[in-house]
């Protein structure tokens, strides 16, 4: 018995629901080339109009941050409450702003 | 930092009901564990086509025909979905497919029982489908990410399966005497083996409380099992069918039905692999491999052809 499709590459997919809304990932799948990779990903994931455009991307040619850096990649942004809005104190009277 | 520490971590973080993602630190056997979990509910979609494929040329009308095919189509969709969720920790699709077709792979019991009426095609959507998302919609909140995602996906789709199948059972149940018992036969033969679908009781499903503290599963095989019953059989009562359980009784105290001793010899010999159909159901999915092995050339033959254009026309420029 042939090994399954095994030198086919892992693509990421990316739906976009609909105009208006930005590509979103969805999950992965198989396929020998990019052409076919959107005709396996339109039968795998948007089988209930899920989506109007479909992006897919190789999975090796996506580069990732490490979860080893997550501390100091991402705390500094924790005590700088003074980037959002409610650290401001308006009057009430003003309304919104 | 040591080994011990990392699982203590690991731990917290689970007890705080946070997700675990594919390039965190994990334990050996919470990844090892999962593998062989989404692995084999991934080979059970797959091999779950193929009771139901056995009748779609057969279907009643054509409306019960789109129907089936949908709904096959989707477990195949389904099948899709959990082996991506599996490789995400690092395994290789084709090992795995390897091992469901060497027969070395579990999936499910239940799909090495017959399907030999169009009733069992009722009885499979209703019940099998139902004890499944009773399953699945506890494990949409399982804490690996990838494994979760997948079954909030899988979990949107099943809803129509079982609803189809309840669809066919009413008007079984609602036709002649003859469609009537039909409805009735299926029921009988689907009744217990989907209530084995949730596994052996909890005194003796030892692998059970690690995978709760892990927090891959989130109810206990009883607790789901339970579940079932309660809300199922008050489905078969609107048919007007009979579960085969003399000693089913409603048990005010616990608001739930008290139900009969499950046959588990039954059970483990199925496993084992001695139930009606599982060397059909092995054989068939082999031969459905092979079958499509020229599928899989011509793809690759095809990308091949369109990689040499692109290259010769950039040449050419
Ligand atoms: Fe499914
Ligand atoms: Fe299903």
């Amino acid at each position: 018995m042939d090994k399954p499709n095994d030198n086919w590459k892992i693509w990421e997919v990316f739906i976009r629901s609909k105009n208006g809304l930005s590509h979103k990932h969805v999950g992965s799948l198989h396929a020998p080339d990019a052409d076919m990779a959107i005709k396996n990903a339109r039968d795998v994931y948007t089988r209930r109009s899920e989506g109007i455009s479909i992006w897919v991307v190789p999975s090796e040619a996506v580069t990732a941050s490490s979860p080893d850096e997550k501390e100091p990649l991402f705390t500094p942004a924790d005590d700088k409450v003074y980037r959002h809005p409610t650290f401001y104190e308006i009057p009430a009277e003003i309304g919104h702003m | 930092m040591g080994e011990v520490q990392l699982e203590k971590r690991f731990q917290d973080y689970l007890d705080g009901e946070n997700k675990i993602e594919p390039k965190d630190w994990m334990p050996d056997a919470y990844r090892k564990t999962l593998i062989r979990q989404i692995s084999q509910h991934a080979h059970s979609e797959v091999v779950g086509m193929l009771p139901e494929a056995n009748w779609i040329t057969r279907a009643p009308s054509l409306r019960r025909k789109v129907a089936l095919l949908a709904k096959v189509q989707d477990e195949a969709g389904h099948g899709l979905y959990l082996y991506s969720a599996a490789e995400t920790l690092g395994i290789d699709r084709s090992e795995l497919v390897g091992d469901l077709l060497s027969g070395k792979a579990k999936y499910s019991s239940i799909f090495n029982y017959p399907t030999v009426s169009w009733a069992d095609m009722g009885a499979i959507g209703w019940l099998v489908d139902g004890a499944a998302i009773a399953n699945q919609v506890m494990l949409c909140r399982t804490s690996y990410g990838p494994y979760a995602r997948a079954m909030v996906r899988i979990c949107k789709e099943e809803s129509f399966h079982q609803r189809q199948g309840y669809e066919i059972m009413l008007s079984l149940a609602n036709g002649t005497a003859e469609q009537k018992q039909m409805a009735q036969d299926a029921l009988n033969r689907w009744w217990w083996p989907s209530l084995m679908m949730f596994g052996p009781t909890d005194d003796l499903s030892p692998n059970s409380a690690q995978s709760m503290k892990w927090k891959i599963k989130r109810k206990s095989n009883d607790e789901l099992r339970q579940e079932f019953i309660d809300k199922t059989v008050p489905q078969a009562e609107f048919l007007g069918l009979t579960v085969p359980d003399k000693d089913l009784k409603w048990n005010e105290e616990k608001q739930g039905y008290d139900y009969g001793e499950i046959d588990w010899e039954e059970f483990y010999n199925v496993v084992k692999g001695n139930g009606p159909c599982n060397k059909q159901r092995l054989s068939d999915r082999v031969k459905a491999h092979e079958e499509g092995a020229w599928v899989r050339e011509a793809a690759n033959a095809y990308a091949a052809k369109e990689a040499k254009r692109k290259a010769d026309k950039v040449q050419a420029a």
